[in-house]
């Protein structure tokens, strides 16, 4: 039997550096449970070092929680990763650490990374830049992330900075991807006639929320359970799997 | 005018395409990483100097109908890269410089940056 899932598959924590301080599990999920969201993506640049946090924390309250991060490409274009497992978003993790340059973050500049547990408490603050490029280019970030079981879609493909079509100019014709991320201000009406190449795909609404405000409910899922499977199957509507967004 | 030929030996530049170029001249050039700015700043015959060494760049420079491009920083295009540049007939080139570096050599040949598109009032 088919479900509807209100979903926002990109929300950011405090271990992104430039979320706000209140991006904690408890906050996150009261705001979820606010706007009637049954699955969410967590998702922090190159890193998912909150997912577990996430995951504890959601426990019992209706609301399902895929692993995942946002991960910056070699180009510079950022690309949803989620998964159905947080062993499987690890192993993704330990490849993406290999990538990433070695840098300290400089909090004054970058903002503080911290790593809490599940009630948000202070647990370490990560001391490596997590934002920042990983040596991969976009098209083995496709595919690495599937073999593991994980799916990719690219982030806020309407956004003059870090998207497929800024960095890349045009989406690519073979690109393997089921869907694109747009952001909440784009509107079919002046969004396709920018970029006509986008009436060829399915685009989903995420908040990309760095603040509890920003956490979007656009997006539904009507599937028989949440995972990438079924969410693959929605987004190229297939056995009877589809999306709703609500461009209103 | 420059010719790319002159552009290519001047620049200590490594061409990977393999196919004849002999005839091809450079009006201006153009710097940058962001595909969607080159397709707005780079006019016919450009050469176009980016560290980006993604397939889209010779969509973008078969678009755009550039003289060709300088991939910088030791970046390479990887070979379905290339089989569709030579398709394309589009000139890629590769340095381990970096952009700054080729601009100023650019910028010393002649090779000026106008904008293609008109100011705004």
């Amino acid at each position: 039997m088919l479900r509807p899932f209100l979903t926002d598959l990109h929300i950011h924590t405090v271990l992104s550096g430039c979320a706000e301080v209140e991006m904690i599990p408890p906050l996150i999920l009261q705001q979820a449970k606010k706007l009637g969201l049954s699955l969410i993506g967590i998702t922090d640049h190159n890193a998912c070092h909150n997912v577990e946090a996430m995951i504890e924390a959601s426990v019992g309250t209706g609301i399902h929680v895929l692993p995942g991060m946002e991960l910056q490409s070699k180009e510079e274009v950022h690309l949803l990763c989620l998964f159905d497992t947080l062993p499987q978003c690890q192993r993704w993790q330990e490849k993406v650490l290999k990538k990433l340059p070695a840098l300290d973050n400089k909090e004054e500049a970058f903002g503080s990374q911290f790593v809490v547990d599940s009630t948000g408490q202070w647990v370490r603050t990560e001391g490596r830049l997590l934002a920042a490029s990983v040596d991969i280019p976009l098209e083995d970030v496709i595919a690495e992330v599937r073999s593991l079981g994980g799916m990719v879609i690219p982030a806020h493909v309407d956004r003059p900075s870090f998207s497929l079509i800024s960095n890349l100019g045009l989406i690519p014709e073979s690109l393997d991807v089921q869907a694109l991320e747009v952001t909440p201000r784009f509107t079919p009406a002046t969004g396709l006639k920018k970029w006509p190449q986008l009436k060829a795909w399915c685009l989903i609404v995420n908040g990309d929320a760095h603040r509890l405000q920003e956490i979007q409910n656009r997006t539904l899922f009507k599937i028989a359970a949440p995972v990438i499977r079924e969410i693959a199957l929605a987004l190229k509507g297939e056995r009877g799997r589809r999306i709703l967004v609500d461009w209103s | 005018m420059t010719s790319l030929r002159a552009v290519i030996e001047k620049l200590g530049l490594e061409s990977v395409s393999s196919f004849s170029f002999s005839d091809r001249t450079v009006t201006g050039g153009y710097a940058s990483d962001l595909l969607s700015c080159t397709m707005k700043g780079a006019g016919e015959n450009y050469i176009w100097v980016t560290l980006q060494s993604h397939l889209n760049v010779v969509a973008v420079a078969s678009l755009a109908n550039l003289a060709g491009v300088i991939i910088t920083e030791g970046n390479r295009p990887d070979q379905e890269t290339i089989t569709r540049a030579e398709k394309e007939g589009v000139i890629l080139m590769v340095t381990s410089k970096t952009t700054f570096a080729i601009v100023g050599e650019l910028a010393s040949l002649g090779v000026r940056g106008e904008s293609p598109i008109p100011e705004s009032p």
